[in-house]
């Protein structure tokens, strides 16, 4: 079970959080986009061997969205949200 | 006799407190103290087990979790499977069977299969049960392959517990090196967690006549104790093992017989800053032909039955060694006036503080054990000098050997660290660390006392490695696995298949896939492997070390989550007056305890359903629906944020208004449906399904916070802080003005869709128009201590309207009479909007919103769409089962759609459906055909409404 720092809460178990995806690319225009491009925004997930950012919700807890980084070799968390305590 | 192999003095052993227990079937008496193991032994017991592929009877072998041997089930208040008998500590009453046998293993008929023990080399079930499939000799395979089942009954007494601890030190193992570690760190006053898997604290100092300092090693060991038990800032714990070893320093530990008498196990999630593994080392085997046979032992094990438990497991004991571990046992059994036969050691050059222990004791050099006579007990090994002289028979009744020691590196290698082989140890050690960990002790390599302890007395270790004895007439099978019966020969031929590396190996032979994960056996693998190919055994590697380090039991992981306690109910507060009232009560979305249908006595559930609809339709219901998810969104930017997530525009609702709407996932999907209510400019109220409450939720908070956290919206979950009836039917306007209101109840100051604040039988109320039957409703909401009360004033109010309570099953009749959509019914990950008939509700006006374009994309290819359309049977009265499938003409080909759901319609006497069809929005008056297993049904397509098509009735 990761120890994940809530920016808010502090260090926190897992389970007290909701997984939310790797931080994949911005939204692109939706009006302007190509087809090609409206599909690698949908499908396209960061997915590396190593540091990757991640979304997680302290859902049990304070409610914040926020992000890490997390290498996935390891499970180290070489980034922590800005402004954690 | 009773305890015959008992001696008469020493151990440490209470022989105050007798305690009988029985043992398949058998009764015998032991001591306070005492392992099931240690008393077996004293009993004299000596086939305790039947070997799980060969049916081959095994003695005990081990005094600790390393036993491969003889695993046993427990009935009765502590019933649980598969426990190595050296791990479970003997009390009064204890009712234990060991398993892999039947009847006993004395007398047991799945011993023939030793006769066939050629036909079932490495890989026999994947090479024999392919055909057709395994899954039809599963069956037997299983009943036959012994391992324990699960306990008939759960434990009678008492229940499993769950606890967090953090600790600034975390300490594995409490021998002299855990100890030590321990007294360092709580002097220097950190917070200690010491957990220790055995009964008393120790570790291999129990099992040995050492000294440290002069004295007797276990008076130091008395000393730490009572220092640690001494100091607020340590918490020490034994018989609690540290079985898993997870990211970020969390470690799990199994705590059995905790104080408190109605607490089975308790596990406890330990974070920890630092963690010291102070693990030990296990003894592991020497592999020589009948290695298995019941009476060869560890010979740190017979050590320890002979000095703890005060148990002379034979009369006459020969040693077989390659270290020098093995002749501090001799000199200890020698002591205790226990005859030593002889000592086989591989070793050409003994060394000779090894042999200054053993004075006149018979000593071999260069010898191996390679055979045992005798089949259920043993009575002599064939001694074979490596030099190629004549083996001989030597009689004992117990062999004692020692293949060397492993440091114990599970825990470590389960953090990830890795290890490295040490050739002067011959054994893999721990290397570098990757979380806050160290390991002392003999689980880094330090294998004697003086190396942990100043003043510690041992010897030298002296190992020269002997992975298998392979010398001319060698005897009888040799063991690597005892317990998954995995031989030396099976290796070879898993090599010789090709299956080379050592993950391989061990998925082939199923060596180390015991429960015992081949701690006595894995390295002789390794060992065998690389001599087979040539290779250094750091090339060969180990395979992977998982949790559990040992069996754990699974309510010791489950902890209170017992039953419904995994995951509670939900209750309105109105669940007690539904029961009261004999609803039958089903289990709705998110968990919610929701009525499905009230039947009078000696009703079916068709006719209790048809009687509710009838009421609805004809006079006047009332439904809780206080589970539907609720949300209040606040700020200025809401109807911005809510024109996001809708696909129709919610921005122009004006206060007091209200609007059905979808919501959609960014790839088009339907995630919800539900309407907005815009409360007054900068308040609004959102419901959603009751099932996708929280995912909705979720969805909200993730876009506010990570892709407009500039905007101001506010969320608020009000799902619980607003409770509501829903009065509902042509009569709900009758029974809204009896229970006496302020709000104007006309259809033109409060029409459909609208909303109003109010009082409503005296209570603060919100009221909204809304419609899941097609019916005039009112839902009244109201705060949840209001709700009880709210619920019985509408019975009073409504008993002259002959008012009925109605369930979820009416609920789902009425909407398929409306095409209302459902959405685990009639919405999957391929339907969208316009195939449900709904393009009205896709904005065309909005540059923009979630699903948009991606169902723009999906559409612009064209093709056929399942699209959702009415059924009704060409027969009235023809019942069509929900998700049957369509077929063109009822033929047996691809489907072409399946039905969503049928019911019987009370206004329309008929069974109606609802189904998605290929094409179906253009083939409307087609007959269509639903294809069972025996027949097929003819349908007409229709408008996927039944009712009130022009929705006059809702708007009333
Ligand atoms: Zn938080």
């Amino acid at each position: 079970m990761l120890l994940i720092p809530c920016p808010f809460c502090g260090k926190r178990n897992e389970s007290e959080f909701i997984y939310g995806g790797p931080v994949g690319a911005d939204r692109p225009d939706p009006n302007a986009a190509t087809d090609q491009e409206w599909v690698e925004y949908l499908t396209v997930m960061p997915n590396p061997l190593g540091p990757v950012q991640e979304n997680w919700w302290h859902a049990r807890g304070c409610g914040d969205w926020f992000t890490i980084w997390r290498d996935t070799r390891t499970h180290d968390i070489v980034e922590a949200p800005d402004g954690t305590k | 006799m009773a305890q015959s192999n008992r001696r008469a003095a020493g151990g440490r052993i209470d022989r105050n407190q007798p305690l009988r227990f029985t043992f398949n079937g058998n009764s015998y008496e032991g001591f306070e103290g005492d392992t099931l193991a240690s008393a077996l032994l004293a009993n004299g017991v000596r086939v305790t087990a039947r070997s799980f592929k060969y049916h081959r009877p095994r003695g005990i072998m081990g005094h600790g979790p390393e036993e491969p041997a003889t695993l046993v089930e427990l009935d009765g208040e502590d019933a649980s499977g598969n426990r190595p008998a050296t791990t479970v500590p003997l009390r009064e009453g204890l009712n234990a069977r060991s398993v892999n046998c039947w009847p006993s293993p004395e007398f047991d008929l799945g011993g023939v299969n030793q006769l066939f023990a050629r036909f079932i080399p490495a890989g026999f079930y994947y090479k024999t049960f392919k055909w057709p499939n395994w899954h039809l000799f599963e069956p037997s395979i299983r009943m036959a392959a012994g391992l324990a089942a699960a306990p008939f009954k759960p434990p009678s007494k008492g229940h499993f517990e769950a606890r967090y601890a953090h600790a600034e030190v975390l300490i594995a193992g409490a021998g002299p090196a855990g100890l030590k570690a321990a007294l360092d760190a709580a002097r220097a006053g950190k917070r200690v967690f010491l957990a220790d898997e055995g009964t008393e604290a120790g570790g291999s100092l129990l099992n040995r006549n050492l000294t440290i300092s002069g004295r007797p090693a276990m008076d130091w060991v008395a000393d730490a104790v009572a220092e640690l038990h001494g100091m607020q800032n340590v918490t020490h714990l034994q018989n609690a093992t540290v079985w898993a070893y997870r990211e970020h320093n969390l470690l799990i530990v199994n705590e059995r017989a905790p104080e408190q008498g109605s607490i089975l196990e308790r596990s406890w999630r330990v974070r920890a800053a630092e963690v010291v593994l102070a693990t030990g080392a296990t003894e592991r085997a020497m592999v020589f032909g009948g290695n298995d046979r019941p009476g060869v032992m560890l010979a740190s094990s017979v050590q320890a039955y002979v000095n703890r438990w005060a148990v002379n497991v034979g009369t006459r004991v020969a040693l077989f060694t390659n270290n020098n571990s093995a002749y501090a046992v001799a000199a200890d059994l020698a002591a205790a006036g226990i005859i030593v036969t002889a000592i086989l050691d591989s070793r050409e050059h003994i060394p000779k503080e090894a042999l200054d222990l053993v004075p006149g004791l018979p000593v071999h050099p260069a010898t191996v054990a390679a055979g045992m006579f005798g089949h259920k007990r043993v009575r002599a090994v064939l001694a074979a000098p490596l030099s190629g002289g004549a083996s001989k028979w030597i009689k004992c009744d117990v062999l004692a050997h020692s293949g060397g020691w492993n440091p114990t590196v599970h825990l470590w290698s389960q953090s990830r660290s890795t290890l490295q082989f040490d050739e002067d140890l011959a054994a893999f050690v721990p290397d570098q660390a990757v979380q806050p960990c160290r390991a002392v002790g003999a689980a880094a390599g330090d294998l004697t006392l003086d190396r942990i302890i100043d003043g510690g007395e041992d010897s030298a270790y002296g190992i020269e490695p002997l992975w298998r004895v392979d010398v001319p007439g060698q005897r009888g099978k040799a063991f690597l696995d005892i317990q998954n019966d995995v031989t030396v020969s099976d290796v070879h031929l898993a090599l010789r298949e090709g299956y080379d590396n050592v993950e391989h190996v061990k998925r082939y032979t199923t060596g180390g896939m015991g429960i015992d994960q081949g701690k006595t056996g894995n390295i002789n693998i390794i060992g065998t492997v690389a001599l087979q190919k040539g290779l250094p055994l750091q090339e060969v590697g180990t395979t992977t070390f998982r949790s559990p380090y040992t069996p754990v039991s699974f309510g010791a992981i489950g902890g209170l989550r017992e039953g419904w306690g995994l995951f509670p109910y939900r209750h309105t507060p109105v669940t007690q007056w539904n029961k009261d009232n004999g609803a039958v009560m089903y289990e709705a979305g998110a968990r919610w305890r929701r009525p499905g249908y009230f039947p009078k006595s000696g009703e079916g559930l068709q006719d209790a359903v048809s009687r509710e609809c009838r009421a609805v339709r004809e006079g006047v219901s009332v439904y809780d629906g206080s589970p539907l998810g609720t949300f209040e969104l606040k700020g200025r930017d809401v109807p911005r944020f809510l024109d996001f997530i809708y696909s129709n525009i919610m921005s122009n609702l004006k206060p007091g208004e209200g609007r059905y709407g979808l919501m959609l996932s960014e790839d088009g999907l339907i995630l919800d449906d539900g309407v907005a209510f815009r409360l007054d400019e900068h308040r609004w109220l959102i419901s959603t399904s009751t099932g996708h409450a929280d995912a909705v939720n979720q969805h909200m908070e993730k876009l506010l916070q990570t892709e407009f956290p500039d905007w101001q919206v506010m969320i608020t979950t009000v799902t619980s802080q607003w409770n509501n009836a829903t009065i509902c039917g042509p009569k709900a306007r009758e029974v809204m003005q009896a229970l006496d209101t302020d709000i104007d109840l006309s259809p033109q100051s409060f029409p459909f869709m609208s909303f109003r604040e109010g009082a409503v039988a005296g209570l603060p109320a919100r009221v909204v128009r809304v419609s899941f039957t097609g019916e005039l409703s009112f839902e009244i909401n109201v705060a949840p201590r209001h709700m009880a009360e709210l619920w019985d004033k509408v019975m009073e109010a409504g008993a002259p309207f002959e008012i009925l309570p109605v369930g979820s099953e009416s609920s789902h009749v009425l909407r398929v009479e409306k095409g209302f959509l459902s959405l685990g019914h009639e919405v999957d990950g391929t339907v969208d909007a316009y195939d449900l008939g709904m393009g009205w509700v896709m904005s065309k006006k909005k540059s923009d919103y979630l699903g948009k374009r991606s169902i723009e994309l999906r559409r612009s290819g064209g093709g056929k769409r399942h699209e959702l359309v009415g059924i009704l049977p060409v027969d009235p009265n023809q019942k069509i089962p929900e998700g049957a499938p369509l077929t063109p003409g009822g033929r047996k080909e691809a489907t072409e759609g399946l039905v969503t759901a049928c019911v019987w319609s009370v206004v329309n006497d008929h069974w109606v459906g609802l189904a998605l069809l290929e094409n179906g929005h253009a083939r409307q008056g087609e007959t269509a055909h639903v294809r069972l297993k025996k027949n097929v049904i003819p349908v007409t397509v229709t408008k996927p409404v039944f009712h009130d098509p022009e929705g006059k009735l809702l708007r009333s």
